[in-house]
């Protein structure tokens, strides 16, 4: 596997050269914006990767916390097909159908609920144990990384066309801010907490603030916000070549966000290791210094967190 | 709009992106070398 690194980072090096080459030279000018707008290409697909690796630590929470007996491991089982299926079925209702927001339509709405469901039982198989949480903290540290971008990108975007920085109330803007402080608590609690509890604490505070992401994706669906309108659906309209370049982009950035991931996963999985070696090695060591020194066995230095 | 005064905001996203990224990956290269560090101590302390 660590020879298909290099292999992975030198594509992905070149897919992203090609995605900044289509988002500057290729892409449409817009009309309204001018060049300012080629941000997009930046803000966008940093505000999906985040959501999907969000998601993903929700996930991996939701699974570390229902592994913890065999009874609550069966029933989240069930519970995820049920509402794969609910999910996969309910959108082609006519009643329900006329409930949706222009531009949402029911096949996406199922699509959606079946990747849910298959993600969940696909980090399960992959991931077993103690992976999960590695997997938890991985993905919410990373997807700070892209929340950042999307809150630092967006009022650079918003300062040339609305004319302000930052629009006060607005819901997109508000709860995505509050998303990104969520996860930034969840890192801190992981960070300084030695209480034995904390993967579990940590992983019930994941939980429930994945529940803020929907709130920001659909604000935009359900609100009047300062904030445009959905690219896709949602009764937004792009010019394809727009929308070409947009995902080409986002295919460089989930290259990125994959490659980041596994250096994290990685580094995550050596720190734990590093622990247990510590804790391994206090343990052996004798209590008397003099018996220390006699034995030959060095002390050993506070090592890094 | 001035479209010069509209590609400042254009880089600077673009920089502040790749500036975040860059000292992210930074930092694990940081911790990594200082986590292998610690486990070669380990290793030769354990070998003693």
């Amino acid at each position: 596997m660590k020879r298909v690194f290099p292999i992975l980072a030198v594509l992905t090096a070149l897919l992203l050269g090609y995605a900044f080459y289509q988002a500057m030279w290729v892409a449409p000018t817009d009309a309204l914006q001018g060049d300012v707008y080629r941000i997009i290409y930046y803000h966008v697909p940093s505000a999906w990767t985040a959501f999907l690796l969000f998601f993903i630590n929700f996930i991996a929470s939701v699974q570390y916390l229902a592994n913890a007996k065999p009874s609550t491991k069966r029933a989240a089982k069930w519970i995820v097909i049920a509402i794969g299926v609910v999910g996969a079925v309910v959108p082609f209702i006519p009643q329900v159908q006329q409930q949706l927001p222009t531009g949402m339509y029911p096949s996406s709405v199922a699509t959606t609920f079946l990747i849910i469901a298959g993600l969940y039982f696909l980090v399960g198989r992959y991931f077993p144990g103690q992976s999960l949480d590695v997997l938890a903290v991985t993905t919410a540290e990373v997807g700070v990384v892209f929340c950042t971008i999307v809150l630092i990108t967006g009022p650079i975007w918003a300062r040339p066309v609305w004319g302000i920085w930052w629009a006060p109330g607005d819901i997109r803007l508000t709860s995505t801010l509050v998303l990104w402080l969520i996860y930034v608590s969840y890192l801190v609690l992981r960070r300084f907490s030695d209480s034995a509890q904390t993967q579990k604490l940590a992983a019930v505070l994941a939980v429930f603030g994945a529940l803020d992401v929907p709130l920001v994706y659909f604000s935009i669906w359900f609100f009047r916000t300062q904030h445009p309108q959905p690219v896709i659906g949602g009764g937004g309209s792009m010019d394809p070549r727009m929308l070409h370049v947009l995902l080409i982009s986002w295919m460089a950035f989930l290259c990125f966000a994959f490659l980041v991931c596994w250096s994290r996963y990685g580094l995550e999985k050596l720190r734990r290791e590093v622990e247990e070696a510590e804790a391994l090695e206090s343990l052996l060591e004798p209590a008397d210094p003099s018996e220390r020194t006699s034995k030959g066995r060095v002390p050993l230095s506070r090592g890094p967190q | 709009m001035n479209s010069a005064s509209s590609l400042k905001f254009l880089y600077a996203a673009y920089i502040a992106t790749w500036t975040i990224h860059v000292l992210y990956i930074g930092s694990l290269v940081r911790r990594y070398s200082r986590l292998r560090q610690r486990k070669k101590e380990l290793d030769r302390a354990r070998s003693r």
